[in-house]
């Protein structure tokens, strides 16, 4: 009975080979479809905002004040969120990159094949908390950790930030520069060795050349994750848009800062619909948006090369 | 003479280079280790606080004063359909899109826009696709903000896992059995039907788990799209209990419901922030083990 | 006898690449047509562009006729039907990851045949042509893959003849398994040169001495000579031929 139903559903979908490839090529194409409609909602939501918006004072003034006292004109100011999102990129790169380089080094060339599974194993775990969760890590268990520990009234600021985002893109990072050290012949190493170089040597002179592309796209992916990252930067930020007089004041770790994805978050509800603070928030997200594509156009032109035919 | 004496004995530069090489290996190792360990440490103190709370009762009550009582039945069904829903709508066209990209696209520059688009996708931050849900599902097609308009936010934004893990599967069938296949008169089709498809199921399962796991987890997507604070539904039956929401209705999701009682409302008891998340960590951690350990076992009985 | 299959100058390219030159030849039919030369030569695409599998190939190019029954295959309909009326055997052994069974069964369940014993006489009736009948006859169920490699060869060209088909390709089909198995299905396809036309393709110059009626000398992707097996071996017009015919290049 049910082989025969099977040979009969066999039959049909035989028969409907022609649609069925018709379908298979459209959902083939949907990811283009998808980020197109991305760009073409988005901008239609926005407009007619970016004719009307003072760009000048979008890029270059930190005077973000969408809904201002009684009488004066609301302003939109981006440079201050720009910078917040900025700082928690650098900050929780210089947290993620060694960790995250330290790691995948490790695990592709030193660690036993057993070890290697289990690593692998609890960093794909890392890779699947929620960052919702890691918002409700900083906010809840690192914020009063940080007030203590440094003596400060609020324990959510741009290190607090930092250190979440960071761990989140560390998955990441170490995912994508396995593959790129993975992908380096084995002879590659073993004519190393056989020079006498150390295990060290071979790295550093002769892996990191050889996989440096997958290794600098690990990197830039990672800091897509940090500029696009949301409820955790938002949780754990605290939410101010100051810009610092002193960028290389080690104090500012202890400020709050707000990131552009924080500030769409936080303000679309109070946004009336339509209304010109709302058209602004989804400029932000086409910012947004396009620092995204670019570090992932760039970074995937970086690992399979800049010619067509290598595809 | 002693060196000629015993050849093998490491040179200064020797000595020194093994020493190095031995403060690096721990090094790294270090590094991997404090990656892993602080996060498992945090995840046990949550679970640790929110013991008191954690109980049967905690997952089948529904929250009741704004989540300071009760427990969190609503916002966990919530999440459940909005999963399922997700799910309905992405999987195939997922599948079906890593399938033409495998084994019908042509080797060409549209061929390489499309993963192009794929790998854009999956970097579009989670925020521009919560705008992008809004502008295109919940305004344009005017569905408001519901639960069907959520799941199809979800559905765009996992499109890249689905497509990725296909892809991947389809690729490692090995070529041979393609080619014997279009040798005995099967079309493109038939041979996908026939051989590559059921050789590659267990790496597409991955993918649909990653998908469901990713789905269950994510906050900002939603944020505008449908999920709510609180809701007012029936809660006469068991019926009621177990389908509260029509597609067309605003719903509770667990990963909204940990931010709500995590951050907006005062006087939130600590037990019942720490209960939420530890549920919602459990749950994406049991979904992904339950993924790795199906890789495993399919992985033990591979048929070639 | 008639003509079987005809090559009228066919160039094949890949890419940039000439994998086949100007080919020109003809097969008769129901004779063992040998194809001998040294690897890239391009024997195998000479098998592809029979059966029409280098469509499959992305990039390739073929210019010229070819003619199955006097019809030009290039310009069939039903690629399929052409390719049940050809089979093939490749180098390596490959079963398919399903039942032995089901191996065999496969090319004609797609052709809509599903009755089973119907289905059961095909799969008896080829893995007995192919000698393998005796050592698998008891565990039919069993996965093709699980074979040792001579037996999947066998079981790859049971599968070959569930179409009954009228030319058989055998590319190079020794290379993967033992002299014994070897010996079994030569023996095999004296049998069958009955019943169809077969063109065996092999680096094995004595094999082909042995089986083949006619010899085409394949040498970087050029057709040096082709004629009846005796006289390649005996006194070929070119020298080349000769030289590798009786092993003195490779």
């Amino acid at each position: 009975m049910i082989r025969k139903s099977q040979a009969k559903l066999g039959a049909f979908l035989d028969k409907a080979e022609k649609p069925i490839q018709w379908l298979i090529t459209l959902c083939g194409w949907s990811s283009i479809i998808f980020v197109a409609a991305i760009f073409i909602f988005i901008l239609k939501e926005s407009w007619p905002a970016p004719l009307t918006l003072n760009w000048g004072e979008f890029f270059f003034s930190h005077r973000w004040i969408p809904v201002p006292a009684e009488g004066n004109e609301p302003t939109y100011g981006a440079m201050g969120i720009m910078y917040g999102t900025l700082a928690i990129t650098v900050v929780s790169m210089f947290i993620a990159v060694p960790l995250g380089l330290g790691s995948a080094v490790y695990i592709s060339e030193f660690a036993t094949p057993k070890l290697k599974e289990t690593l692998k194993v609890l960093i794909e775990f890392l890779a699947a908390i929620p960052s919702i969760i890691w918002g409700f890590i900083g906010l809840v268990i690192m914020g009063p950790i940080i007030q203590k520990v440094f003596g400060v009234a609020v324990g959510v600021n741009l290190l607090n930030a930092s250190i979440v985002v960071g761990l989140m893109a560390v998955p990441l990072i170490v995912s994508i520069s396995e593959d790129a050290l993975r992908a380096v012949p084995d002879s590659y190493r073993e004519a190393s060795l056989a020079l006498g170089a150390s295990k060290w040597e071979m790295i550093y002179r002769v892996l990191f050349p050889a996989a440096k592309n997958g290794l600098l796209a690990a990197c830039m992916l990672g800091v897509g994750r940090a500029v696009g990252e949301t409820m955790a930067v938002w949780m754990a930020s605290g939410g101010t848009d100051n810009i610092p007089e002193n960028f290389f004041d080690p104090m500012l770790l202890l400020e709050r800062v707000k990131a552009l994805t924080a500030t769409i978050a936080g303000e679309m509800p109070e946004a009336v619909n339509g209304g010109e603070h709302y058209q602004v928030l989804f400029i932000v997200g086409i910012v947004l948006l396009t620092i995204s594509v670019v570090i992932n156009v760039v970074s995937d032109l970086i690992i399979k090369g800049f010619k067509a035919d290598k595809a | 003479m002693e060196a000629a004496s015993n050849p093998f004995k490491p040179s200064a530069v020797e000595k020194r280079k093994t020493r190095v090489e031995s403060i690096v290996k721990w090094l790294m190792f270090g590094m991997a280790i404090l990656l892993i360990i602080p996060v498992f440490g945090i995840l046990f103190h949550l679970f640790h606080k929110a013991a008191p709370v954690l109980s049967w009762d905690y997952i089948w009550e529904s929250p009741t004063n704004r989540g300071k009582e009760g427990g969190i039945w609503l916002p966990l069904i919530g999440t459940f359909y909005l999963v399922l829903v997700s799910l309905v709508i992405v999987a195939p066209v997922g599948i079906l899109a890593g399938i033409y990209i495998n084994e019908y696209a042509p080797n060409n520059w549209f061929t390489r826009v499309i993963n192009m688009a794929v790998t854009s996708l999956a970097g579009v931050p989670s925020i521009v696709h919560a705008l992008f849900g809004v502008g295109a599902f919940v305004l344009t097609l005017n569905m408001g903000a519901c639960l069907l308009s959520a799941a199809c936010t979800i559905a765009v934004m996992t499109i890249p896992v689905i497509v990725t893990a296909t892809r991947e599967a389809l690729a490692a069938v090995p070529m041979a059995f393609r080619e014997a296949c279009w040798n005995m008169g099967a079309s493109k089709w038939q041979t996908i039907r026939t051989i590559v498809l059921p050789n590659s199921i267990s790496g597409i399962l991955t993918g649909v788990i990653l998908e469901i796991s990713r789905a269950a987890g994510e906050t900002a997507p939603i944020l505008f799209t449908g999920a709510a604070a609180s809701v007012a539904v029936r809660m006469n039956s068991l019926g009621d209990k177990l389908m509260p929401y029509e597609l067309d209705d605003r719903f509770m999701a667990l990963s909204y419901h940990l931010h709500v009682v995590a951050e907006k409302i005062h006087g939130m008891p600590e037990e019942m922030k720490y209960g939420t998340a530890a549920v919602l960590i459990a749950l994406i951690l049991l979904i992904n083990s339950f993924s790795i350990t199906l890789r495993i076992f399919l992985r033990s009985r591979k048929k070639w | 006898m008639s003509v079987h299959i005809e090559f009228n100058n066919v160039t094949v390219r890949y890419g940039q690449d000439i994998a086949l030159d100007d080919i020109d030849l003809e097969i008769k039919e129901k004779e063992v047509f040998s194809i001998v030369g040294p690897a890239n030569s391009g024997k195998t695409t000479f098998l592809k562009c029979i059966n029409r599998t280098i469509d499959l190939i992305t990039g390739t190019k073929v210019d010229g006729k070819i003619l199955v029954s006097g019809e030009d295959v290039n310009e069939m309909n039903n690629v399929y039907a052409l390719r049940r009326r050809i089979g093939m055997v490749f180098p390596l052994p490959v079963g398919l990851p399903m039942s032995i069974y089901d191996n065999v069964a496969y090319g004609p369940r797609r052709q809509g045949i599903s009755g089973k014993a119907e289905l059961d006489e095909i799969v008896e009736r080829c893995l007995k042509q192919s000698v393998l009948w005796d050592e698998v006859k008891d565990r039919l169920q069993m996965l093709g893959t699980k074979l040792s490699g001579g037996q999947q060869q066998r079981l790859t060209l049971a599968r070959a003849l569930s179409l009954d088909p009228e030319i058989l390709c055998l590319d190079e089909f020794s290379i993967a398994i033992d002299p014994v198995t070897t010996m079994k299905i030569e023996e095999v396809l004296s049998g069958l040169k009955d019943e169809m036309t077969i063109i065996l393709v092999t680096n094995l110059t004595q094999q082909a001495r042995r089986m083949a009626d006619h010899i085409a000398f394949f040498n970087a992707s050029e057709l040096v000579e082709w004629g009846e097996t005796e006289k390649l071996f005996e006194n070929p017009d070119k020298e080349i031929t000769g030289r590798y015919l009786n092993g003195e290049f490779g």
